[in-house]
Order: C-alpha cells, then structure tokens, then sequence
C-alpha cells in the first residue's frame, strides 16, 4: 500500500494525516512552495485526494491527476468538489454523513443561545470589569420561540429535534415538502422567513441553493429575527447581510460559515448582536477521529476493491 | 392603618384597598414600574426618610403582606416589626435571603418564583453547557480578535452526545434542564433532597457519588446550610479531570476558592458559572481563563420572564387577598 500516492490539499487532522503518511506515499500541498509544480511532479502516482469543507477537487486538480480514482472528503458537504467531473471519469467520491449529525445540530442551537441570550457579549462584560458597575441589561427568551430550517435533512431534523425540546415550534422550507413530518413547510424561504423568529440554514450548497438567504429574505425575518448559519458561507449574500446587520434590518446572526474563509467581514467585529465561529461545526475531539476513521476506511475499502463505506459518487 | 402623608397613599380611595409592604423595589418594579400592583396599595419603605425599623413600628403593623426581591435579606429583627406578617411573595426563584425557620415558627406562608423563570433558567444552563464544551465564547473572541487562519487549527471541543449529566436538584429548573439535554443524547442522573417517582433518571443519594459518575454537574437546587459548599474539592476531584461544572443556582453551593484551585490546576475541564459567591466580584483568575464561561447573574433576566413574574406576583396577591389557594405556595422548607 506504501506505493499508493494519497495527495492532501491542506492540513486538517493531525492523526488523519498522521495514519495517511503510515499507510501511503503521502503528498501535502500546503507543503509545496510550487503547487501546480507539486502536483505535475507527482502527479503519476497519486491516485486518492484527500480534501474537506475548504479544499476540494476541482476540475482543475482532476485534470491534472491522470491516475486519480477516489477522492475522499473529511467532511459531509462537498461542494468544493467537481462531482459531475468525477462521475464523468468514474472518480470515486466519499464524504462524512451522519457521523457530524449531532455536533452540527449542538452548535446551531448553541448559536441561537448565544446570540439571543448574549452569552458571548455577557462574558466580555464580566471580564471586563463592567459587571462591578452595574447589571447586563435584559436578553430576549430562547424557549418558545419559533425555529425555520432550510433544508430537512440529516442536520436539520437534529436541529428541529433540539429545538423542540426548548418548545420551539418548527417549520420549514425544503425543495419539496416531506410527507413524513409534521412540521409546517412553507413553499419559498421568504415565506419561511416571515413566519419564524429564528432562521437555520441547513441544506447543501449547490448552484441552486446560492445566496438562498438574500436581501428579500433577511428583510422579512426581520429587525427581531435571527439567522444561523450552519451550511455554507456561499449560502448566505454575505455583504447583504453585514449591511442588514449594521443598519438594525436584521436582528442577529450565528454564523459557523463565510463565503471566504477565513476571512470575516470586519464591519461585523463591533456588532454585539452576533457571534462568529471560525468553522467548527464538527470540531469535537470525538468526532473529528470517527470522520478520520470514515476517511481512511473508504480510501482502505477502495484500495482493496470492496465496496465503499459512504460513496457520493 | 394607612395615613394621609403615607409613602405610596395618595387618594381616598386607596385606603381601602389591601396593604403590600415593599422594602426595596423588586426588579420587575424598577423595570416595569408599579401599575400591576394598582389594586394594591403599597407601602414603599424605601421612599421613606425614616430608618427602617422606625418605618415599620409607625406604618407597618398591620400589614399582612410583603413583596421582597431576592437580595434583601429578610431576617428575624425585621420580622419582629411586622406582627401582623402572614404573607411573603418573593420575585427570586431562591429562598435563601429568607430566614425559613422563622417563617415557619411565626406561621408566614412564602409564595415563590414558582416556574416563571424555570425555562428561561434551563435555557441559560444549556447554553453555558455548549459554550464550554463548543468553546463557542473562546472562538468568537478568537475570530474578533483576527486570529483565524486556516493553517493554525482553532482547538478542538467535546461532543455532547452520550455525556453524563449530574443534576444536583431535580425541581422545576433541574427538569427543565434535563428534558433539553435529553434532546441532544445526553444521559441524566440526579441527585436530590428526595427521590423523585415520577422522573425515570437514575437517583443517587448523595453529590459525590454522582459526581463519580459524571461528565458534567449542573447545580440546579436552592442555597441552604445543608447545600452550602457541598460542592466542595472532593465533588470536584470524583467529576475528574475531563469534568465541567455549570452553576445557575447560588454561588456558595460551591467552594470557590477550591473551583479555581481545581481549574488552575487543570483537575477539571472547564466551567460555566452564571452565579458567585461574592457577586459581583468574580474570581481574578477566572477572568483569564478561556475553558470558562462568565455570566454576570442573568438567568432569568429576560423580559419575558419579568413580565411573566409580575402576572405571578399580582396572582399571588390576588388569591391571598380572597381567601383562596396561593399559586407558588412554598411547602416543604
């Protein structure tokens, strides 16, 4: 197995690259001074890439890797990754479903506390020394309130089913609406906006999904509502939404995602009526390894032609 | 009986209307003002030049009822200045600024908080529980401060899923708590002053033991001199070092000096305090450390809950003053 030339786009696992360089011939790009250089070099013998939620195989890399066979994604999302490319050139594609599920759908709630109950601005105010002056002022009640989620799937179920617990009353808005839920659905997500308090964004990201939270919809969830966004940055029109905040349009945001990460647009630093979390939606110690582990069992189940744990393609 | 230059009496017509003793505004006072109470007339001691017990021996002795905030210790030499006391509606989910003992001997009945506040509390709970564990107040410091990039991996938190969760008093606030938590996998085990039949979490009848078999203790009970400092170094040595506390109950549940002695030496994982022993002085360490979450005592500051507090006090009142049931009658002190 030590021939097999296993290409990682960028460090994201210390014990994932640490088992990769064990059982491959391992080459990490962020090592290269060169990269297009890097890859021509080695180009005939990596034959796995290894990516996540910030690099991906694009056309670019497929083409430029003739022996390539399966790309294997540490994460769920897969948008960095040209899938029709790699169905094309009968390019495996492997992802982490449901294994992050449960630390997707904590953090989004967590988000929702904080940001509605100021958790993260009441911290500062302690540190601060401020707390000796005098009270926090009053924060609006989490419990009750209602939930809209973009996308019903894995993730969403587990952030409706948390959110009830809080008696929050839950609808959604999804490509099509599910038969089997007894959760309200709205038919446009500018309608989900105007009927719920709190937005969650939940879906995939693809070409249609882009931008899915606009102006329109923003302006409809409204100076008392709250947008979470757990997807993608590209999900959310990123500068609408600085300006939504900053003119009060808006009433809050949780935001996991950016659509440049890790870039975050300054504007939103002096706003206390967010919090900004550098991607770590799946970021536990636990999870982390059993996502390794999903990597290295597919690259392991291909290599030795049994049938892949979490195909995509 | 009332007087025309009495604090609070302005017409005629208020004679009539029942007597509340107020000592100092309570918070939904000073935030809603006072025309919830208007079928009441109240005895505002503050306003008064007078000292205190001067204030009482002239215009309360006949008073029946008290409407007193939490911070205002209602102690036995107060109580011997209202004789005719048999009623004390207190706006804090805690009891311990009453001398519980001594309303029970004179016979005062206590109309509690209730479970205004209990979901607006649990929220607090949950929340600070995720921030620790997530790290999501490190990481939004972290992220505001410029320090994200995408080589420098931000650390690593803990899953929720599956963790055990001591619960250290299962009333209104400890059940609201543990069916949030179920929620998101989390296992429930509690401690209580008395087993509870209906609740099907597994019981253990003393803190240490629980504590052994946690991840995480949430301290949800009242502050009394059987639960001063019980959670002490040893409690805190039997959560371990991968343990979290969370305390959204009184600050000298907990031995303070010993929770920072047990995070500076890293025998515990972090901490999510929204009380302290010494308010609103918070521990000089803590102030530094990015594995705890600091609360400036605010759980149930939300306008929701005081709105909801002030329909409870009135009801309280309501009901006393017509002969019937109180609804927050405190029972078993």
């Amino acid at each position: 197995m030590e021939s097999i030339g296993v290409l990682m786009l960028i460090p994201m696992n210390t014990y994932l690259e640490q088992e990769l360089q064990k059982r491959y011939n391992l080459f990490k790009l962020w090592t290269a001074p060169q990269k297009p250089q890097f890859i021509k070099e080695h180009a005939n013998s990596i034959r796995a890439v290894v990516g996540n939620a910030g690099a991906g195989a694009d056309a670019e890399l497929i083409e430029a890797l003739p022996r390539l066979e399966i790309v294997s994604s540490f994460s769920v999302g897969v948008d960095k990754i040209d899938l029709a490319k790699c169905r094309e050139k009968g390019i495996r594609v492997t992802n982490t479903p449901d294994v992050l599920t449960e630390d997707v759908a904590d953090l989004a709630i967590g988000l929702m506390l904080a940001v509605l109950r100021r958790l993260c601005e009441s911290d500062r105010y302690v540190r601060s020394g401020k707390w000796k002056k005098g009270d926090y002022k009053l924060t609006t009640k989490f419990s009750g309130k209602t939930v809209g989620i973009i996308g019903l799937g894995r993730i969403g179920m587990a952030v409706a089913k948390r959110a009830e617990a809080f008696n929050c009353p839950i609808c959604y808005y999804s490509r099509t609406e599910k038969s089997d839920t007894k959760y309200k659905y709205y038919p446009s997500v500018v309608e989900l906006a105007s009927n719920c308090q709190i937005l969650v964004v939940a879906c995939p990201l693809t070409e249609e999904t882009q931008h899915i939270v606009n102006r329109e919809v923003m302006n409809a969830l409204g100076p008392k509502g709250v947008l979470i966004n757990i997807g993608r940055g590209p999900h959310v029109d990123e500068p609408e939404l600085v300006s939504a905040l900053v003119e009060g349009r808006l009433g809050g945001a949780g935001l996991d995602v950016y659509e440049h990460e890790p870039e975050v647009p300054e504007e939103l630093f002096g706003l206390e009526n967010v919090v900004l979390l550098p991607h770590v939606g799946s970021g536990t110690v636990e999870t982390r390894k059993v996502m390794a582990d999903l990597v290295l069992g597919n690259l392991e189940a291909h290599f030795l032609n049994k049938p892949l744990l979490t195909p995509l393609v | 009986m009332a007087t025309p230059n009495h604090p609070g009496n302005h017409d005629h017509q208020s004679k009539e209307l029942p007597q509340v003793l107020v000592l100092e505004p309570p918070p939904i006072m000073k935030l809603h003002g006072d025309r919830f109470l208007n079928d009441f007339q109240l005895l505002k001691a503050w306003e008064s030049p007078l000292p205190l017990d001067q204030f009482l021996s002239i215009h309360a002795q006949s008073v029946k009822a008290l409407l007193t905030p939490g911070r205002y210790p209602l102690t036995r030499n107060i109580l011997q200045l209202l004789p005719s006391l048999q009623l004390v509606v207190t706006t804090s989910a805690g009891l311990n600024h009453i001398d519980l003992p001594e309303f029970q001997r004179r016979g005062i009945a206590i109309a509690s908080a209730g479970d205004v506040y209990s979901e607006d509390v649990a929220d607090m709970a949950v929340g600070l529980l995720i921030d620790v564990l997530r790290k999501i107040s490190a990481a939004d410091r972290y992220v505001r401060k410029g320090l994200w990039d995408t080589k420098a991996e931000f650390p690593l938190g803990s899953k929720l899923c599956s963790k055990r969760v001591g619960i250290v008093g299962l009333g209104s606030i400890g059940q609201e708590v543990a069916k949030r938590l179920q929620a998101f996998g989390c296992r429930i085990i509690y401690t209580s002053r008395n087993k509870k039949p209906s609740v099907s979490y597994p019981y253990y009848s003393n803190v240490l033991e629980l504590a052994a078999d946690s991840d995480v203790l949430i301290i949800c009970c009242g502050l009394t001199e059987q639960t001063r400092h019980m959670i002490n170094k040893y409690v805190m040595l039997a959560l371990g070092k991968e343990g979290v506390v969370i305390n959204i109950g009184r600050g000298a549940i907990i031995d303070e000096k010993e929770l920072v002695q047990c995070l500076v030496q890293r025998e515990l994982a972090g901490a999510g305090l929204d009380v302290f022993e010494n308010e609103p002085h918070v521990p000089r360490e803590l102030l530094t450390m990015d594995n705890v979450v600091l609360s400036p005592h605010r759980a149930v500051r939300t306008p929701e809950s005081l709105t909801a507090m002030c329909e409870h006090v009135k009801g309280n009142l309501e009901a006393f003053f017509s002969n019937k049931p109180l609804l927050s009658p405190v029972m078993n002190i």
